[in-house]
């Protein structure tokens, strides 16, 4: 086992370890701190997939802002109440069967592409990182307007969010 | 050797479905909306994988823009959240029933 | 042998590391020192004294305090939340000091640069990713102490330590574009050289604002006076930390001073040249500064030793004077040493000023009140470091809408 093999199952069970405990979780607290830890260990995939740039900014607006927000809110919230979670019938006995088929399924045929394909041999050559001035050039070249867009959409919702939870005097 | 990138597609698809199990079987809204986040996360792992598969940067481009999207909705969302609760006094989302029929 | 000689990236980053930890520790206790006594000088009092000569050994005996005293853990209401938040703190803190270069990456030592730790080419975007994942460490512990106190001094200081981030990133965008890079080593190297053949082309003359932006900011982020309202005695307890005692309190005391020292290598990198030095490069005599300053030091103890009355104070500076005069002369002597020792040298001189300046304004100034705290930060700061951003893009790209225009 190489080294990228070994950093990719840590940072896989790791990040299956955080889904999974999102859901068994019974204090929205540590479903959050589970939610960090996986975004954390998504970080790491990225940059194992030669992109520092994208894992910087998870690591900085996902893990540390809007998961800041959340814990904020379920601090002001007083959220510390146990769920009962009533499982359906259908869905424990059919439901989940049926997603293991259809995951097998996806594996399957992804493991088994035509040879020559991108997606089942990945890099032959040895990774070389997507540098940043080549991104910044994507962003500010050809998708100048969503960038734009996206500023615009960021006031929208600040705007939208002060409305929404100030107090009513 | 570097890893297959069909295996993140495998992990993405894994943490994808742990979302939508997450979400439909939560009863608090704040762990809804967090299930929401990991979907999203884990659409963002297949991006960056393709991205490395084809050798291209929009994909990265994509990833962004779905980062700044997450994060506007989170704000948003959780703001409804803040309202609900002020209101419903509850965070179960089965007493945000008043119109269902 | 051998293996040493196929693994040399290993070896010595692990060696980096090691010594990296230790220095850094010792650094931390030694700050407390500093900050004591600088404080009870501006009070016109003496600060610690009496354990040990001139109170050195004082972070020695508390550290010892640290680790004998009993742990209360108080009625928590997350035991596994409790017991991560200070270890939170303290790690990120840490590992945030790694990313710093203290020295030129020429200096080698089997292939791998001695003073660098690890030299990552979006340095400074990994340093700031680490810096807002250190909030948590300060929301969570005001969380799980189930006491009102501390959940006000946890979600206020998180607050402010969130807002007060925005800043401070804006802030040193300015200096990221006149640099072209967010490597750390490609920000120093882009100070090198002289305006005029005598001032440094630091970036702290065409970025003033922008320096002074950055300071107030990271004073308000690492919960300093005058920003500490959230941490304060006479306000909230102790804010967060009230319900840790003994070892968990000495960590979170450990990541505030760690930030504190992280916060101003920054400042020393992005804006006053790193571990360049001041002077030009032509001056020969620079070289033998480190030594001549540590010979000078060994002087002072030398003549203290002398003076002084306690037999034990009279052994304690004996032993810093022969250590004092032994590197003064290990600097000098040794051939290529006082070229090596230059980067480091300048770079501590410049840590210890700005860490001078937070302690001389820690003596000084009052604390603002929250309200204060926060309209300061949303709607003063943030609107003068999107202008300096604009100002400074613009200086930049004039000569090309000139030319086109």
């Amino acid at each position: 086992m190489s080294l990228p093999f070994l950093v990719f199952f840590a940072c896989a069970l790791l990040a299956v370890v955080g889904a999974v405990r999102l859901i068994l979780a019974r204090e929205p607290i540590h479903s959050a701190l589970a939610l960090i830890l996986l975004m954390i260990s998504l970080a790491v995939l990225y940059l194992l997939l030669g992109a520092p740039f994208i894992a910087a900014v998870q690591i900085l607006v996902y893990a540390g802002a809007i998961m800041v927000l959340f814990v904020f809110v379920i601090m002001v919230l007083n959220a510390g109440v146990e769920e009962r979670t009533d499982f359906s019938k259908i869905a424990k006995y059919a439901g989940l069967p049926l997603a293991f088929f259809l995951l097998l399924w996806i594996a399957h045929w992804l493991a088994h592409a035509p040879a020559g394909s991108a997606i089942a041999t990945g890099a032959g050559a040895p990774t070389v990182a997507f540098s940043t001035v080549e991104l910044s050039e994507q962003l500010f070249r050809p998708y100048l307007f969503p960038f734009e867009a996206t500023s615009i959409l960021i006031l929208i919702a600040i705007l939208g969010a002060l409305v929404l939870a100030r107090k009513e005097e | 050797m570097s890893v297959p990138v069909s295996y993140y597609l495998v992990l993405s698809a894994v943490l994808f479905g742990l979302g939508v199990v997450a979400f439909v079987f939560k009863r608090n809204v704040i762990t809804i909306f967090m299930a929401i986040e990991l979907m999203l996360n884990a659409v963002n792992l297949a991006f960056v994988a393709f991205a490395r598969a084809y050798n291209q940067l929009d994909g990265l481009v994509f990833v962004f823009f779905v980062i700044v999207v997450a994060a506007a909705e989170a704000a948003v969302g959780l703001a409804i959240v803040i309202t609900l609760a002020r209101n419903r006094e509850s965070l179960n989302v089965e007493r945000v029933n008043l119109l269902k029929f | 042998m051998e293996f040493i000689s196929q693994h040399p990236v290993l070896v010595v980053s692990l060696v980096k590391i090691a010594a990296l930890l230790f220095i850094v520790m010792t650094a931390l206790a030694y700050i407390t020192w500093l900050e004591r006594k600088v404080i009870a000088h501006i009070q016109s009092r003496r600060g610690p004294y009496y354990v040990g000569a001139h109170g050195l050994l004082q972070p020695l005996a508390d550290g010892l305090k640290f680790m004998f005293k009993e742990d209360v853990t108080p009625p928590v209401s997350d035991r596994l939340v409790y017991t991560l938040a200070p270890i939170l703190a303290l790690s990120l803190a840490l590992t945030a000091i790694a990313l710093i270069p203290f020295g030129p990456p020429s200096v080698q030592v089997l292939g791998q640069p001695v003073f660098i730790v690890s030299n990552v080419d979006i340095g400074l975007l990994f340093l700031f990713a680490i810096t807002s994942i250190g909030v948590y460490g300060v929301a969570l512990a005001g969380w799980s102490s189930n006491s009102k106190y501390p959940l006000m001094g946890g979600l206020r200081s998180s607050a402010q330590m969130i807002s007060y981030e925005v800043s401070l990133t804006i802030s040193v965008v300015g200096v990221l574009l006149l640099a072209g890079t967010l490597n750390f080593n490609g920000i120093i190297e882009s100070q090198r050289g002289y305006w005029l053949h005598f001032i440094p082309r630091w970036h702290l003359i065409p970025q003033i604002v922008g320096f002074l932006c950055y300071l107030t900011a990271a004073v308000a982020e690492t919960n300093r006076i005058p920003f500490d309202l959230p941490e304060a005695e006479t306000e909230l307890v102790a804010g967060f930390h009230t319900e840790y005692s003994s070892f968990k309190f000495a960590m979170f005391f450990m990541a505030e001073y760690a930030n504190m020292v992280t916060v101003s290598c920054l400042a020393a990198i992005l804006f006053l040249g790193g571990w360049l030095s001041p002077f030009p490069d032509s001056w020969k005599w620079q070289l033998y500064l480190p030594g001549a300053g540590l010979l000078a030091l060994g002087a002072y103890c030398a003549w203290d030793t002398a003076v002084n009355m306690k037999r034990i104070a009279r052994l304690q500076l004996g032993v810093v004077t022969v250590l004092a005069v032994g590197g003064g002369l290990l600097c000098i002597l040794i051939p290529g040493a006082p070229e090596v020792i230059q980067g480091p040298f300048w770079f501590t001189s410049k840590i210890l000023a700005i860490l001078f300046f937070y302690i001389w304004m820690r003596g000084t100034l009052p604390r603002f009140r929250y309200d204060q705290l926060m309209s300061f930060g949303w709607k003063l700061l943030l609107p003068v470091s999107l202008a300096n951003l604009v100002v400074t893009a613009l200086v930049i790209v004039w000569p090309l809408l000139v030319r086109h225009g």
